[in-house]
């Protein structure tokens, strides 16, 4: 029994080896294709001849073309800006479905439901015009309104964590004076420390990941872009032989931060997909 | 204190209240609650300049979007030079009138408050007390009212940049707003159900076969991207929390970093790693094997984006079940190796069952995410190959990048609205047959 198991935990060790392995394969070349000395995406061999630090010292003086600390900047402030915005929205509408009792509760609720069935990016063209209107045509303003305009639809997961906070709580609190808001405030935000991080956190990465809007508002205004839409800018045919090394070194760059971000936040993120989405 | 009706106002408000239904804010300005009904008044007013000097001007087109091209008028007389005539821009009519109907609907509502709002005030009066000032309506704001407040800001956002969009790209379905009738130089107008018929029949365009085509291959796509990544996640969520298996943090975290990774940087980097000339490739061939065009040829390609995706989705598959699969009773195991079932059928007849009964809304929340599954596919082989088959598509092409494709690159609006519309419709009956299935909707108020 006891070499049964071995032998079946040897085998299980195997398996997994190989199976980082190739997890890790991409992301290590990647990594190593960004110290590549050779210019190009095309050769006839894998691994690099040479190595040199200048594709990310490229990045940041060669900036005629490709301005990446520029992109860098601006995907940071439309980040920082659409987080603080969405997850204030996002807040209260959670708190309002889960705790307050209105006539328009469920009916909103259902509204909300349907609406997210609508392919996100379908109506890009009239938000493009939208924005358009109100003179922010491609600013990062426009892009910052649209990143945490429609947030208060994304309220489900951050409810569910509220419903799991104790009535009595509340209760207790206008029982003994305290308003609604005060309830809130002083009440339920503080015992929502591990929802508003995962809120914040999942809301200050989308607009780093985010290609569809951000190069319909753009199109060609190279100042305003992010770094996705600079980054698949990099890879088009034209710019590929002088570029990509530069793309793998713009892309470990944007990579570090944005996967720090998740591994913090995991836990948080496993807890919210779960909650929201598995019954039992 | 009961809650005000608005039938109430009608039948018994006083002549103040009655005044209020033409102008707004009348009840609470003679009643002393200046502010607020001065506010009122003034958004009536806004509401009216806004209407004649900006919304007329574009609603009255709306039967048919416009029908002054842009071009050249009569010869002027004294001149003798043609008159430049500017043209109307349906696009704008269409979308004008779209703002002016959502503020219009805005307004009403507020004029609806209002009246309510004097028969409050009249109500306070009646019942000698003294009609709330405008503090104490901020007040109740947070306190008796606070959902106006927590839901108000919110809405106010997703009216702006969600249903009003949407509203609009709905009524492009129903217009022949395509590459030939692009404003400001041409006019479209309305067409009523054509654009779908094109989709559903076949009219010689290609948009059917190509509707159905993609269609056939975005289904195709979501049950093996949803359940391969399913199947084998948990499978090596298994392997990972095996008895006896040490380094799990180890192997966990290799297997977590590429969806830390932006999905859109390992995707764009995989394109060009199994590109033709890639260093896959070369690998291949430096092994002694043919080269294999994985991204360029149809059926390659097809397996390609799917086994990718499986590197996105099988970690993520496993952060997710990790948990879930713990909670099985060991002694389920147990039992049936007892009754000597092997590892297979002890997957197949506790493990799978047990996983499926407990996450079928994660499934199907799954499902519709790969039906739109934007980045696998775009990043890719952004639709490639591509074909003469289907009309300004590649044979890995989904709906929405299909969508995206005929937005940004052809112009094709009518038929991108069409396509957002049914996988709308596709989504939607999915996602209600969910919310059936699944007891969390009940549930919120058990809690406490």
């Amino acid at each position: 029994m006891k070499t049964r198991r071995l032998i079946s935990n040897i085998f299980v060790y195997i398996i997994l080896g190989i199976l980082s392995l190739i997890w890790m394969a991409p992301i290590v070349y990647l990594v190593i294709l960004s110290f590549k000395a050779e210019k190009g995406a095309w050769h006839s061999y894998v691994m690099p001849k040479e190595y040199t630090l200048d594709n990310y010292i490229r990045l940041f003086t060669d900036t005629n073309q490709f301005n990446y600390p520029r992109w860098f900047g601006n995907t940071f402030v439309v980040a920082v800006f659409s987080c603080i915005i969405a997850t204030i929205l996002v807040l209260f509408t959670a708190y309002a479905f889960s705790r307050l009792r209105f006539k328009a509760r469920r009916p909103l609720m259902n509204v909300v439901l349907i609406l997210g069935m609508f392919p996100g990016f379908m109506s890009m063209i009239a938000i493009y015009h939208l924005v358009g209107i109100i003179g922010l045509d491609q600013s990062l303003a426009a892009l910052v309104l649209i990143y945490s305009g429609g947030a208060g639809l994304g309220y489900y997961i951050v409810k569910g964590f509220f419903d799991t906070i104790p009535r009595a709580l509340d209760e207790a609190a206008y029982l003994d004076g305290a308003t609604k808001w005060q309830t809130f405030y002083i009440v339920t935000l503080p015992m929502s420390r591990p929802i508003i991080t995962y809120t914040v956190l999942t809301s200050f990465m989308s607009p780093w990941v985010d290609f569809i809007m951000s190069s319909v508002i753009m199109k060609d205004k190279y100042d305003n872009f992010t770094i996705a839409l600079g980054l698949y800018r990099m890879l088009e045919r034209e710019n590929i032989y002088e570029w990509y090394t530069s793309f793998c070194a713009g892309a470990v760059l944007v990579s570090i931060p944005i996967s720090l971000l998740f591994i913090f936040m995991q836990k948080n993120y496993v807890e919210g997909v779960t909650g929201g989405a598995v019954k039992g | 204190m009961n809650e005000i009706k608005l039938m109430d106002a009608v039948k018994k408000g006083d002549w103040r209240v009655k005044a209020s239904f033409l102008i707004s804010g009348f009840g609470n300005i003679t009643r002393g609650q200046f502010i607020k009904g001065l506010l009122l008044l003034a958004i009536q007013v806004l509401f009216w300049v806004f209407f004649f000097k900006f919304g007329w001007v574009y609603l009255q087109d709306i039967g048919t979007l416009g029908t002054q091209e842009m071009g050249f008028g009569e010869v002027d007389p004294v001149t003798g030079i043609r008159e430049r005539v500017l043209g109307q821009n349906s696009m704008l009519i269409l979308l004008y009138s779209v703002v002016t109907v959502f503020v219009a609907v805005a307004c009403f509502a507020t004029h609806l408050v209002n009246i309510k709002s004097a028969y409050t005030a009249q109500v306070a009066v009646e019942s000698g007390k003294k009609p709330s000032n405008f503090i104490d309506d901020l007040k109740a704001m947070f306190d008796k009212n606070l959902h106006i407040t927590f839901i108000g800001l919110p809405a106010v956002g997703v009216i702006a940049f969600t249903v009003l969009p949407i509203v609009f790209m709905v009524c492009i379905a129903f217009t022949n707003f395509d590459a030939s009738h692009q404003p400001p130089g041409h006019l479209f107008t309305w067409t009523g159900l054509d654009t779908f018929k094109s989709v559903f029949v076949d009219d010689g365009t290609k948009k059917s076969q190509s509707f159905f085509g993609i269609l056939g291959w975005t289904l195709i796509w979501a049950v093996c991207a949803t359940f391969i990544n399913y199947i084998l996640g948990i499978i090596v969520s298994l392997l990972i929390n095996k008895k006896g298996i040490k380094c799990k943090g180890l192997f966990r975290t290799c297997l977590v970093i590429p969806i830390a990774v932006p999905a859109f940087v390992t995707l764009m980097f995989m394109s060009k790693v199994l590109g033709d000339q890639g260093p896959a490739n070369v690998l291949l061939e430096s092994l002694g094997l043919p080269a294999v065009k994985f991204l360029t040829t149809v059926t390659p390609a097809r397996i390609t984006v799917i086994i990718v995706n499986l590197w996105i989705g099988i970690p993520y598959t496993m952060l997710i079940t990790s948990g879930i699969l713990m909670n099985i009773p060991a002694d389920l195991y147990e039992a049936a190796s007892i009754d000597g079932a092997g590892p297979v059928k002890q997957f197949t007849a506790i493990t799978l069952p047990y996983m499926l009964a407990v996450t079928t809304p994660y499934l199907i929340t799954q499902f519709i995410g790969n039906i739109n599954n934007f980045n696998a596919i775009f990043f890719l082989t952004a639709g490639a190959p591509l074909t003469l088959d289907y009309y300004q598509a590649g044979k890995t092409d989904l709906l929405v990048t299909w969508l995206y494709k005929l937005t940004v690159s052809f112009q094709d609006y009518n038929l991108a609205s069409v396509i957002g519309i049914l996988v709308f419709i596709i989504c939607g009956a999915l996602s209600l047959a969910t919310f059936n299935i699944t007891s969390s909707a009940q549930k919120e108020e058990t809690f406490g």
